[in-house]
C-alpha cells in the first residue's frame, strides 16, 4: 500500500470534511479545515494508539478527547483515514441513524470516541480525569485533548485549568485551535482576552508553547516540547496558531465558515484548491 | 404497626461517609472527590484511610463532574460529593453530558437535599433536584430515608454499573430501619401492610409518615407504607398492587410537587389505574431560613400534614 505523507494526507481529509458537510447541508468546516494539520499528525505519527488496540478505557496506550465537539467533520475524517471505521460512514454525516452524529456520541459503536462533547468547555476536565487515572493505574501514555480558543472563554476551562497544575497532572498534552474566530466574529472582539491566551496559561501554573498549526515541522517540535514537559509537575497546552477555514481560500481567517455548509457550488470551487490525494470516500 | 424504634437520631450524610469508607475498603477503585465541603459530606475516615484516593477539586464544580467522568471512563468508581443545589442545578449540562449521555459510572453524592438543610436559607435549599436528575435517562436516583438505609444505599451504588444520584440530607433525624438490610436498587420497600390508603414516601418524609401512619391507626385507618428509596427506576408494579388494593394514595417528599416522585406516580396512575392521589410537597415556593423542624411544618410537610392527606384522599375514594 502507497505510503502517504502528512500534507498529503491532510489534504484527502480537507477534502473530506468538504465533501461531508456539503452532503449533510450543515456542520462545521471552519474549525475543522483549521485543525486539520495537527490532528492529522497526531493520529499518523504522534499517538501510541491504533485502530486494532482502541479500546475507551485506554487502558496501556494515548487517549485522546475532543473537546469542541463541533470540529467533529475533522475527527471524523481523520479516524476514517487511519483505519478506525470505513471511509463509506463519512457520507452519512449527521443523517438519522448514522454514526456520525452531528456532535460527538459514544453510543453508536465508534471507535476512538471517548466521550461525548459539543456543549462547549466540558472535554478539559474529562481529559485530567483520565490522566489522573493513569497516574493512579502507573500507565506511562498520554492524554490528549483539543479545546478551540473560542471554547476558552467557558469557566469551566480555567476551573480545569487551576484543578491541572495544583494536582500536578503533568501526563496530559492540551491543545488549542487558535484560529482567532468564533461563530459572531472575531475571538479579540467577542472576549477580547485571546492577545494573551499564552500569559494566562503561564499563569495558572501550565507549561504553555505556541506553534504554526499548519507547519509539519512546528506541530512536531511542539509535541516532542510536550511530551519532554513529563516530570514537569505541570500540564501542557500547545497554542496552535491556525487559519479558520484553511485551505479554502474563500473560508480563511474568516467567522462566516464556522458552522456553514457550502453550497454545491461553493464545495465544487473548494475541492478545486485541494488536492485528491488518497482517493475520494 | 410494627414497633420502630428509633435508633438515635443522625444524620443521613453521615450514613453516606460511612457507606463510602465501606465501599473504598472493599473495592480499591472507589475514588472520592470533593468541592471544598468535605466536613458536610462527613468524607473524613474515608480521606484519612484512602488519602490517595481522594482529590480536593476546589470550589469548581463543573470540573469536578468532568474529572470525576474522566476517571470513571478509566475504571475507577467516582463518588463526587457537594450539596445537592451544587450538584445538579448548577451542573446539570454537565451531568447531562459528561456523565448521562457519555454513560460514564459516577455516583453523585448529594447532601443537605430540601429544606431540612435548614438555616442558610432558599440558596441551598434544592427543592428541583428529584426533577432534574430523574428526566436524565438512564440516570438511577436513589432517596433514602435515613442514616442506615442511606450507608446501604451508598454501597449498591457502589457496586451498581452506571451513573446515580444519591439524595440525602444534613440534619438528624431517627434512625429506624434494620442495620443490615440490603439495599435493592429499584425495589419499593413495603414497611406496613394495610387496606384503607397507600402512603408513598421517600427521604426524611418516611419517618414522618411512620409518624402519620401511627397516629391514624388510632382512629382504625389502616395504612400501607411504603418506603420509596429508588425514586428512578421506579417500582411500578409494587405501587400499583398496592394502589389495587387500596384504591387510593398519598405521596409525601421534601422536594417541589412539580417535577418529584408525586409527579411520577401520577403519571403512572394516570396511565394505568387512575385513583384519587394527593400530594404531600412543596407547593412552588421556594425554602428559607428556619430549623428543620419549623420548614417541615411550615412547608407542609410534617406528620400532621401526612393525616390530613390521607383523610382526604380516603374522602374522595
Amino acid at each position: 500500500m502507497k505510503e502517504y505523507t502528512l500534507p498529503e494526507i491532510a489534504s484527502q481529509i480537507r477534502r473530506d470534511i468538504i465533501r461531508m458537510v456539503t452532503t449533510a447541508k450543515s456542520g462545521h468546516p471552519g474549525g475543522s479545515l483549521s485543525s486539520t494539520d495537527f490532528l492529522t499528525y497526531l493520529f499518523f505519527q504522534e499517538m501510541d494508539q491504533t485502530p486494532e488496540t482502541w479500546r475507551r478505557d485506554g487502558k496501556g496506550q494515548d487517549m485522546f478527547f475532543l473537546s469542541a465537539g463541533h470540529l467533529a467533520p475533522v475527527l471524523y475524517a481523520v479516524l476514517a483515514r487511519r483505519g478506525y471505521f470505513p471511509l463509506s460512514e463519512l457520507g452519512t454525516l449527521r443523517e438519522y441513524g448514522s454514526m456520525l452524529q452531528g456532535h460527538p456520541s459514544v453510543r453508536n459503536g465508534m471507535k476512538g470516541i471517548e466521550q461525548a462533547a459539543g456543549s462547549l468547555g466540558q472535554g478539559l476536565s474529562v481529559a485530567l480525569g483520565a490522566a489522573l487515572a493513569k497516574k493512579m493505574n502507573n500507565d506511562g501514555h498520554t492524554v490528549f485533548c483539543l479545546t478551540g480558543d473560542g471554547e476558552s472563554e467557558e469557566g469551566q476551562i480555567w476551573e480545569a485549568a487551576h484543578f491541572g497544575a495544583h494536582h500536578g497532572i503533568d501526563n496530559l498534552i492540551a491543545f488549542t485551535d487558535y484560529n482567532g474566530q468564533q461563530i459572531d466574529g472575531t475571538t479579540q472582539d467577542i472576549a477580547g482576552f485571546h492577545k494573551d491566551l499564552r500569559e494566562k496559561w503561564l499563569s495558572f501554573g501550565w507549561n504553555c508553547f505556541e506553534a504554526d498549526g499548519h507547519d509539519f515541522d512546528s506541530i512536531k517540535l511542539a509535541f516532542g516540547k510536550g511530551k519532554e514537559a513529563r516530570g514537569s509537575g505541570k500540564p501542557v497546552m500547545i497554542l496552535f496558531r491556525t487559519v479558520m477555514g484553511k485551505g479554502v481560500d474563500f473560508m480563511e481567517g474568516t467567522n462566516k465558515w464556522h458552522g456553514k455548509a457550502p453550497s454545491e457550488e461553493q464545495c465544487t470551487a473548494a475541492l478545486g484548491q485541494l488536492k485528491e490525494t488518497m482517493g475520494d470516500y | 404497626m410494627k414497633d420502630y424504634i428509633n435508633q438515635g437520631n443522625i444524620d443521613t450524610r453521615s450514613g453516606f461517609g460511612a457507606g463510602l469508607l465501606e465501599a473504598g475498603q472493599k473495592n480499591g477503585n472507589v475514588v472520592a472527590l470533593c468541592a471544598d465541603l468535605v466536613g458536610s459530606l462527613k468524607m473524613a475516615s474515608f480521606i484519612k484511610e484512602f488519602p490517595e484516593r481522594f482529590f480536593q477539586c476546589g470550589i469548581a464544580e463543573a470540573n469536578m463532574v468532568g474529572v470525576a467522568a474522566g476517571m470513571a471512563l478509566s475504571g475507577k468508581i467516582p463518588f463526587i460529593g457537594s450539596f445537592a443545589n451544587f450538584v445538579t442545578a448548577r451542573v446539570f449540562d454537565q451531568v447531562r453530558q459528561s456523565i448521562a449521555y457519555s454513560e460514564c459510572n459516577v455516583k453523585i453524592a448529594a447532601s443537605h437535599a430540601g429544606v431540612t438543610l435548614g438555616e442558610d436559607g432558599a440558596t441551598h435549599q434544592t427543592l428541583e433536584d428529584i426533577g432534574m436528575m430523574r428526566m436524565l435517562p438512564g440516570m438511577v436516583v436513589l432517596s433514602p430515608c435515613d442514616y442506615n438505609q442511606t450507608k446501604a444505599a451508598t454501597l449498591a451504588a457502589a457496586e451498581y454499573e452506571g451513573p446515580v444520584y444519591l439524595r440525602f440530607g444534613r440534619p438528624s433525624m431517627p434512625n429506624f430501619t434494620p442495620v443490615d438490610d440490603k439495599f435493592e436498587i429499584g425495589k419499593a420497600i413495603k414497611m406496613e401492610e394495610g387496606s384503607d390508603v397507600t402512603i408513598l414516601a421517600t427521604g426524611h418524609l418516611v419517618w414522618q409518615s411512620v409518624l402519620a401512619a401511627q397516629a391514624l391507626e388510632s382512629e382504625g385507618v389502616s395504612i400501607e407504607l411504603i418506603n420509596i428509596a429508588t425514586i428512578k427506576p421506579l417500582d411500578e408494579d409494587s405501587i400499583l398492587e398496592s394502589v389495587a388494593k387500596t384504591h387510593c394514595c398519598v405521596v409525601a417528599e421534601e422536594h417541589e410537587m412539580y417535577g418529584g416522585l408525586g409527579e411520577m406516580i401520577a403519571g403512572l396512575l394516570a396511565r394505568r389505574d387512575p385513583v384519587p392521589m394527593e400530594q404531600v410537597a412543596v407547593n412552588d415556593r421556594f425554602g428559607q431560613s428556619g430549623t428543620p423542624v419549623q420548614l417541615l411544618e411550615a412547608y407542609g410537610l410534617d406528620a400532621p400534614h401526612i393525616v390530613e392527606a390521607v383523610r382526604k384522599v380516603i374522602h374522595r375514594k
